[in-house]
């Protein structure tokens, strides 16, 4: 599902570009999934950056797809991490040892784009300074306002929160800071009235 | 004292009521006939005498037992007042501006002492006499933007200025018209207001932030925005709302005149002057259509407005499926007169 | 108007600094408290030199806590309008004078791990008053100063007593220069830049930190131009119905002043945007200073920032 490309949608909805090389002391890449193709690409377009740079790459689904792929590329560093959790402390030091003029590349679902960024920012990155593209799953990581409970993966709306069961309807609204779009109860109004739940986009 | 505070409250039983002067000095929002966004900024420099608009920060009768809820809000939910780690010296600022305005604009209420950094606080109406050294957060109970907006009705957002954009990185949000400040913190102004239907395509955010990008210490400004409440909550938080969004269902045409509620919010800015941050005070006054109507301008006009708005807004808002019915109430009390210009009763 | 609230000072004391530079420090003239500000800020400070009233912006480089007085300083400009050289050779001690609220056009990034500080010359003053801030919350910052000979160093003794491992001077008659290289690859992730010199220096920083990857958002400066002498030309104002000239030694936007008419303005050196003004007819050219308009803009002949720029032509009708 590489390229979906997303509705337009009102202004606090994350819009996704395509990586291209930019010129920088280091680069930290971080991907998931189907993310590893926009990193292979970058990596096939301009092959002098890539020997300083660390890839932190977590293959969910993929698993060992693009491995090979990645290692061809000779990178200075590559992490395969088994889950986002199990990578936090390695993005982290990572950020801690850099320098002002380190590249950030994020590519991959809008869950792990929204937490790598969330961490780069953490550690004084601008967030209009990392480059970001969206590939694989469209699902979206949620946050229930009701209970602040997080939903990984939603892809269907509305959706039920895994903590507080309320029915949630999925808004475009989106914390870069909690990482997450908005889930609202859907039948506050009128409990109990729920409309069939449908696929994302579809 | 010069006020009588009201002993009331905001949920329950709901036992909020306006005197008949806190009637007279309701903001009424609209000055025409019709209702459409509007930048509609203008100086804040005082206003009519007795008018909510004379003081810096105004404190009516229901001063007392806003604190109270507001109390009882961040008890339960202590996210509603975040402040991100650089925007500590606004808070400072904020406490500033306050204590200095309402000590100069109610001397018979609030007291403020400094010698240099050693300062003193008194609050009547709270009862609170608080000695404290500015600057220094170990000598308060919470941090400073928490310790005076739990003294001062109305939310605060505090709104970080940099790259030609404002960022909201700190608030004390308990009276909101149904946003949370615990997901829209650290957003800028256009992405805080991402929700807000048909002002992005008109241009009205663009031109709302140049000004407000300008507004400079000695110059602040202030505009009216407003909504429908049930009921006289001032707690209507996303948070809460599947809590409180039954209460919607429980007009009938019997009690809405007492339980519809329009909701007004004086929107107040001022530039902070040891941080650069600008502070936006957001100030909710409530009024059932039952005292509106004592007006007999403001509820011919409401009928027009409520009845021509743009669909959009009224979903927006959170009261289309209500519309009818308070369209109903609202109607004979419309004659068709002309009303004449300005917010102002005949 | 809005950015534009007046204060009455005195001035309370002015001390010759060097060849080039004097120090003037205001009280309120009732003997109040002044409001405070934040480092980075302006007062524009109103100048009557007989009938001609010019309204120039400086730094304001004391501490931002003490409300008991400002003080400013004035490089003498010998080629400039005469702002300078009146600060200079008019203004004594007693004397009354009107200045501006404080306005913060180069505030600091409250965010930033560390603050880089580059200044050249007369474009130490805003670091002053931050430096002064910054110490006050302990903040973590680094100065690197650079000046033609340690004659004009004002403040570097001062500078390196109180701070030695944290300001670093430069002289470029002793051929030294701030090694940019060297600086901008070693700096925490989180470090902003702020720089405040001639315009050859600030090009140059900002080219180097962009070349080396900083994000823009890291990067600040400043960079007040004064309104430069011109030829006298004539203006129509449409709104207003008045046909101004502006003089030789004035800028547009005095001019547009002195005729009465109220036109916003915060920094009065092409920097904020506030005067822009709206072009309705013009026969001739445009001199653009300002780096506010894009180059679309300056192109389009349909706006003009009055405060620095000029016109040469036979017609020119604004929307004032």
């Amino acid at each position: 599902m590489v390229g979906f490309k997303f509705p337009e949608s009102i202004k606090s909805r994350p819009v996704y570009g395509t990586l291209s090389v930019k010129s920088g002391v280091d680069h930290l890449m971080i991907a998931d999934g189907e993310g590893a193709e926009a990193i292979i690409r970058l990596a096939k377009l301009n092959k002098n950056f890539i020997e300083k740079s660390h890839i932190i790459y977590i293959p969910k689904h993929t698993k060992s797809i693009f491995v090979d792929q990645l290692k061809e590329l000779m990178p200075g560093q590559l992490y395969l991490g088994p889950s986002y959790p199990a990578s936090v402390s390695r993005i982290r030091q990572a950020l801690n040892n850099a320098k002002m003029g380190l590249q950030v590349y994020l590519a991959g679902t809008e869950g792990l784009i929204g937490q790598a960024q969330n961490e780069c920012m953490s550690s004084g990155v601008p967030h209009t300074a990392i480059q970001t593209e969206h590939c694989g799953s469209v699902a979206r990581r949620m946050q229930c306002v009701h209970c602040k409970g997080i939903t990984e993966d939603v892809i269907m709306d509305p959706f039920i929160c895994i903590h507080c069961g309320l029915n949630l309807f999925i808004r475009d609204h989106y914390s870069r800071r909690l990482a997450a779009f908005q889930g609202v109860c859907i039948d506050a109004e009128d409990p109990g009235n729920v409309p069939d739940a449908v696929e994302l986009y579809k | 004292m010069t006020i009588q505070f009201n002993d009331e409250s905001f949920r329950g039983e709901y036992t909020f009521t306006n005197s008949d002067h806190a009637i007279k000095r309701f903001p009424f929002p609209f000055h025409e006939d019709s209702y459409m966004y509007a930048v509609n900024m203008e100086q804040h420099q005082g206003g009519p005498e007795g008018s909510i608009y004379e003081k810096r920060f105004d404190v009516d009768e229901h001063y007392v037992s806003e604190m109270y809820d507001r109390k009882l809000v961040l008890t339960e939910d202590p996210l509603r007042c975040q402040s991100l780690p650089h925007m500590v010296m606004a808070g400072w600022d904020l406490l500033e501006l306050i204590m200095v305005s309402k000590a100069e604009d109610y001397p018979d209420l609030f007291e403020l002492h400094r010698d240099g950094a050693n300062w003193r606080w008194v609050n009547k109406p709270l009862s609170i006499d608080q000695s404290f050294v500015f600057l220094d957060e170990t000598t308060l109970p919470y941090g400073p933007m928490e310790y005076i907006t739990r003294q001062t009705q109305g939310d605060f957002c505090i709104l970080d200025q940099r790259n030609d954009n404002l960022w909201m990185d700190a608030g004390m949000v308990t009276t909101q018209a149904d946003w949370s400040l615990d997901f829209d913190i650290g957003m800028n102004f256009f992405e805080w207001h991402a929700p807000v239907p048909k002002a992005h395509e008109m241009g009205i955010f663009i031109r709302a932030l140049k000004f407000l990008l300008s507004i400079q210490q000695g110059t602040p400004a202030r505009r009216l925005n407003w909504t429908m409440t049930v009921n006289p909550l001032l707690d209507t938080s996303p948070e809460n709302y599947h809590k409180w969004g039954v209460q919607k269902r429980t007009l009938t045409p019997e009690n809405i005149g007492q339980k519809q509620y329009l909701r007004v919010e004086l929107q107040t800015f001022f530039r902070l002057p040891r941080s650069n941050a600008l502070v936006f005070p957001i100030r909710c006054y409530l009024i059932n259509l039952e005292d509106l109507v004592s007006v007999p301008k403001w509820a011919r006009r409401l009928h027009r407005v409520i009845r021509d708005l743009p669909i959009e807004l009224a979903t927006y808002k959170g009261f289309i499926d209500n519309r009818p019915m308070i369209l109903d109430y609202l109607a004979p009390f419309d004659d068709g007169q002309p009303t004449s210009d300005g917010v102002w009763p005949d | 108007m809005i950015g534009s609230t007046k204060i009455n000072v005195i001035v309370s004391q002015i001390k010759v600094l060097n060849d080039l530079v004097t120090c003037f420090e205001f009280k309120r003239t009732n003997g109040g408290l002044l409001p405070t500000f934040s480092g980075g800020a302006h007062t524009i400070v109103e100048m009557q030199d007989g009938s001609v009233l010019r309204l120039n912006p400086y730094s304001i480089m004391s501490d931002p806590f003490d409300q008991a007085r400002y003080t400013i300083s004035v490089r003498r400009d010998d080629q400039g309008r005469g702002g300078s050289l009146f600060m200079h050779t008019k203004v004594k001690v007693g004397d009354e004078m009107v200045i501006s609220y404080p306005v913060n056009l180069f505030s600091l990034d409250l965010r930033a791990r560390k603050h880089l500080f580059i200044a050249g010359g007369i474009g130490i003053t805003p670091f002053l008053a931050q430096i002064k801030q910054l110490e006050r919350s302990n903040g973590y910052w680094e100065l690197h100063y650079s000046t033609r000979r340690p004659s004009l160093g004002t403040f570097v003794d001062e500078l390196l007593k109180k701070y030695p491992h944290k300001v670093s001077p430069y002289y470029d008659e002793c051929d030294q220069r701030i090694e940019l290289t060297s600086l901008l690859s070693g700096q925490p992730l989180g470090t902003h830049i702020y720089i405040c010199g001639p315009k050859g220096m600030i090009d140059w920083v900002r080219q180097e930190a962009t070349d080396f990857g900083w994000p823009d958002e890291a990067i600040h400066f400043e960079e007040f131009l004064a309104p430069l002498p011109g030829k006298p030309f004539q203006a129509k104002l449409e709104i207003s119905d008045k046909v101004i000239n502006v003089g030789e030694l004035q800028s547009l936007l005095e001019a547009v002043e002195l005729a009465g008419v109220e036109a916003p303005y915060l920094c009065r050196g092409g920097a904020c945007g506030q005067c822009e003004t709206s072009v309705i007819e013009y026969d001739g050219k445009f001199i653009h200073r300002d780096h506010w308009l894009t180059d679309d803009e300056k192109t389009s002949g349909l706006k003009i920032m009055p405060c620095v720029s000029r016109f040469e032509g036979k017609k020119l009708v604004l929307d004032r």
